[in-house]
């Protein structure tokens, strides 16, 4: 049986050696049909097809259900699962030790919109390089059943009567404080929201991903906009989209006009084949315009809502050492004997 | 202390002996109006001239216009705590002459405006009227420059009267404007004329002069934030988050600028330390959480607003066992307080921060050499032990010049405590969790973000966790975890700086003390035992109670513990580890958000004393 099992795995396995299983997290132990379940799993398809080497991933958390996923992917790589709305800091500390790693951050809607919507707007001003998803389902999973600031205006919730509240929109929310690649997917999309874990992982930036992730035991009705059902009735894809990784050749059909390749910064493309409309996700005016539209439409906008890679990453903004700062020895972090006379003399 | 005039000696008999090397000037000028550069000049100059020195700056908390004090203290013997009683006043602010004037010793010395208005209520002071705007206006200085270099007048007036020497006076401005010429020369000449002025106008009445000494030799001046700062850089300082706070924003500021000088990579010419100012208080703490706990050395300075911000974080970090170092440069609180005020408040709250059971190492450095040690050392204690370590330092070591010992190198090797790359962690193998404890202290081997074996990751969280960093809500699991956290710190108590004990042979009673409040302390201990009494002095640098405090504690009648704080929170901390003396620890409290004075601690001293008999 062992052998079996080793046998197979040996047969799948990614360029760089390791199979499914290497990317694989603990039992979940969220709620079946938890949307969060179903992005875990994305983020495992992604990085086994992406041939990222799990080591070279730290994960990290707030507080509430989103929180607890990093525990269910990725169980060979450092994670962190820090305070409730304080994701964003502890990542941006902790990314320094090592600028080369990838960080992946888990949020929920509690978590970034409510007590966190500080350190969110402030982790997307200053443009960490990290994947900051938001596992949006307009309700406190974890306290049982509370309206959180993405609830629909109107929403009615057993033990909390109707929410007199306009909901926050994160997506706005990243776009306003100058995100540099802001995407909206639907946990019910799985083949959708895994290509934008890979275009977020490529990405050389913050890049945001707002995934309405239904809550199944305490937002899940038909007419609320955080359900599978609701969901499935008004997405409306802004364009279909696909991953190619760097050296690939492009493999799609498609006629002229009919597709827009955004070029990542480490040769990947975004391959984004038209749908109904055109759509420039560079034209941050544009990406206003159809969340706005979405908003007012009542339909959930998916796709890579804006993408812009011209901007200095946090990281750029210091003269950092090729080697990553938490390996460098003493004799490189102390300043050497002789200097001691050279302070003293500058005091006075 | 209010003199009056009836009880005053005649002026002729005082001024006949001179005071010589021995008094305090205190400047009185409007915040805002560049005085900050006059005094500076004046007490570098001072300490040029081997005279020893210190200023103190109390200040208001405003950018412009309210009143502020700068208090620069002379003492051949060194004694440079603050004083009450200002034998020399320098009037520059008409809203404070008639209070200024008032609060001088007998027999006292006024500079003033000459264009203050206001009537001198008393007789028995030497007075030395300035022409100050006078003097500013026939200068050919521009005028957007004018109110600031009128304060230049009286440092050439004051100057001139006490025999300060001029050319020490032209260093400290060649230090002050960091060689450039133009502003060096801008303010010599106010400051040369008015020297000059003096001689040809003033006659000098006064019993006070400086002379030269050598008590300055193997001291420099500094304040304790820079100190702080560029210990920290020598203690291989990689990461810091802040965000700005009075009194700790210098300490991030000075290693903005200390940084492109001692912090870069000599091999690469890279930066080897970040410093991030933060949204707030509640994400540098996050920052730096997250930087000590991927391997960087790093810390936050902040003070009591910031450090209540702090508290959920720091709990986290003691039980996730995260390294990370706090200065708290304290002010005066609760609440926003008196945000120019010093005051050590703060350490009730520093000591147990967290819910739940927290108690964490605290470090007190009593000088300004010793913010530049603790700078350091603070890393490697942290790192050791993998917990916070906070520093309390206080508005008066942080923002004021004190003269101190050079600051020394490190006298050892980086402690980066028990870390495993790929080489230690395979030689390790199974035996390996991150919160297993193999060799019984206490202290568990962490692996870092970066490390490339395949068993090397772990998922560090806030929630109950087992051996191996995973979710337990196993009871014996909760109950051995947070024992060892005791155990690891409590534990390895010997790894903290120790107390420094002075004692007198036969003493019976003590004081206890830490921080700021040495010099103050030293001072009275001298005139109590000119009083005939036998004091020992035990000066606290860490908690937890270490047993050479514990010993000493038991070998007194009677222990004074004084603090900056109302309520004792030493004296508390104390009485609860040491509980067997409890009625042997007297607390004394000084609350007035200033600086303790010798005068406060003998008056005290001898009435509980008394009481006593």
């Amino acid at each position: 049986m062992t052998d079996q099992i080793a046998q197979t795995s040996r047969a799948q396995v990614n360029l760089v050696g390791l199979t499914k299983n290497d990317y694989r997290g603990n039992p979940s132990s969220l709620c079946q049909g938890c949307g969060h379940n179903s992005i875990s799993s994305q983020i495992i398809a992604a990085c086994y097809e992406l041939n990222i080497v799990p080591e070279n991933v730290i994960k990290f958390s707030g507080i509430g259900c989103s929180s607890k996923s990093p525990f269910y992917f990725l169980n060979r790589s450092f994670g962190f699962n820090g305070l409730h709305g304080r994701m964003p800091s502890l990542a941006t500390g902790a990314l320094f030790g090592n600028i080369s790693l990838k960080g992946i951050g888990l949020s929920g809607d509690g978590d970034t919109a409510s007590i966190g919507m500080g350190q969110f707007k402030h982790i997307v001003r200053r443009n960490v390089p990290m994947v900051y998803i938001v596992e949006n389902n307009g309700v406190y999973g974890l306290t049982k059943g509370q309206f959180s600031a993405t609830a629909d205006e109107g929403l009615e919730l057993k033990k909390q009567g109707t929410n007199p509240y306009l909901p926050v929109d994160i997506a706005w929310e990243a776009l306003v404080g100058h995100a540099t690649f802001v995407a909206r997917s639907f946990a019910g999309d799985p083949k959708q929201v895994k290509e934008l874990i890979k275009a977020a992982l490529s990405h050389k930036g913050i890049a945001m991903l707002d995934i309405i992730s239904p809550c199944v035991t305490f937002n899940n009705q038909d007419n609320t906009s955080h359900s599978y059902s609701w969901g499935k009735e008004h997405e409306v894809a802004l364009h279909d989209l696909s991953y190619v990784p760097p050296a690939e050749e492009i493999m799609i059909d498609y006629e002229d006009g009919q597709i827009k390749e955004v070029t990542m910064h480490d040769g990947s493309m975004v391959i984004l084949k038209k749908l109904d409309r055109d759509y420039d996700p560079t034209n941050r005016t544009e990406a206003f315009r159809v969340l706005e539209e979405s908003n007012k439409d009542c339909c959930l906008i998916t796709g890579l809502i804006y993408i812009n890679q011209s901007l200095p990453t946090l990281f750029d903004l210091y003269n950092l050492p090729d080697e990553p700062l938490n390996r460098l020895s003493e004799e490189r972090l102390r300043p050497p004997r002789e200097t001691i006379d050279k302070v003293n003399a500058m005091m006075f | 202390m209010i003199g009056n005039k009836t009880e005053t000696n005649p002026i002729g008999s005082r001024a006949a002996e001179k005071v010589v090397n021995n008094f305090s000037i205190t400047v009185a000028t409007v915040n805002g109006s560049g005085s900050q550069t006059s005094n500076l000049t004046l007490m570098r100059a001072l300490f040029k001239m081997g005279i020893p020195v210190s200023g103190k700056n109390i200040f208001p908390s405003n950018i412009q216009g309210l009143p502020t004090w700068y208090t620069i203290r002379v003492n051949e013997d060194g004694y440079l705590a603050r004083c009450e009683g200002q034998e020399i006043a320098v009037a520059m602010n008409p809203a404070t002459f008639m209070k200024d004037v008032e609060g001088m010793v007998p027999g006292g010395v006024l500079f003033f405006d000459d264009s203050i208005k206001s009537p001198v209520s008393r007789q028995d002071l030497h007075l030395y009227p300035m022409p100050i705007k006078q003097m500013v206006r026939d200068s050919d200085a521009p005028a957007n420059i004018r109110d600031y270099l009128a304060n230049m007048v009286y440092v050439g007036v004051v100057a001139n009267i006490l025999a300060i020497d001029m050319e020490r006076v032209y260093q400290a401005l060649e230090f002050h404007f960091k060689g450039k010429q133009k502003p060096i020369d801008l303010n010599w000449n106010i400051v040369k004329n008015a020297y000059d002025w003096a001689s040809n106008n003033l006659q000098k009445t006064d019993p006070y002069i400086v002379k030269p000494s050598n008590k300055t030799d193997g001291y420099i001046m500094a304040d304790g934030n820079t100190a702080a700062a560029l210990g920290a850089l020598y203690g291989g300082l990689q990461f810091a988050a802040w965000y700005p706070i009075t009194p700790a924003t210098s300490l991030a500021e000075t290693l903005h600028e200390y940084i492109p000088v001692f912090r870069k990579d000599p091999v690469t010419g890279k930066n080897t330390c970040v410093v991030l100012q933060a949204e707030d208080e509640l994400a540098a703490i996050g920052m730096v959480v997250g930087a000590g706990w991927s391997g960087l050395r790093a810390m936050t300075s902040t003070s009591g607003p910031g450090f209540s911000l702090m508290v959920e974080y720091v709990g986290l970090a003691y039980f996730a066992e995260v390294p990370v170092v706090i200065w708290d440069i304290q002010r005066i609180g609760p609440s926003t307080g008196l945000p120019t005020r010093t005051s050590q408040g703060d350490l009730r709250l520093a000591y147990t921060m967290g819910h739940g059971d927290t108690k964490h190492v605290i470090l007190f450095p009593g000088s300004v050499t010793e913010c530049f040690e603790f700078g350091w050392k603070a890393f490697d204690i942290a790192e050791r032990l993998q917990t916070p370590v906070i520093v309390l330092s206080d508005l008066d070591f942080g923002m004021n010049q004190w003269m101190t010992k050079p600051f020394e190198y490190p006298d050892r090797p980086m402690d980066r405590g028990k870390v495993l790359w790929e080489e230690e962690l395979k030689q390790l193998g199974e035996k390996w969790g991150r919160y297993v404890d193999i060799d019984g202290d206490g202290i568990t081997y962490r692996t870092l973000p970066g490390n490339k074996l395949p068993n090397a990751a772990y998922f560090a969280r806030g929630t109950g966790h087992n051996e191996h960093a995973q979710y337990s809500e196993e009871p014996e699991d909760w109950e051995n975890n947070l024992l060892r956290l005791r155990r690891k710190i409590e534990g390895n108590v010997a790894l903290l700086p120790k107390p420094v004990i002075t004692s007198t042979r036969a003493a019976n009673i003590s004081i206890i003390s830490y921080g700021s409040t040495t010099a103050a302390i030293e001072e009275a201990l001298t005139s109590l035992s000119q009083q005939g009494y036998k004091i020992d002095h035990l000066r606290m640098r860490s908690l937890p109670t270490a047993p050479e405090v514990m010993e000493f504690v038991r070998s007194h009648e009677r222990n004074y513990v004084i603090e900056l704080n109302r309520d004792g929170q030493l004296h508390q901390i104390l009485r609860l580890e040491i509980p067997d003396c409890s009625m042997k620890l007297i607390s004394l409290s000084h609350l007035d958000g200033l600086p303790l004075t010798a005068g406060w601690v003998v008056d005290h001293i001898i009435a509980e004393e008394e009481q006593q008999k």
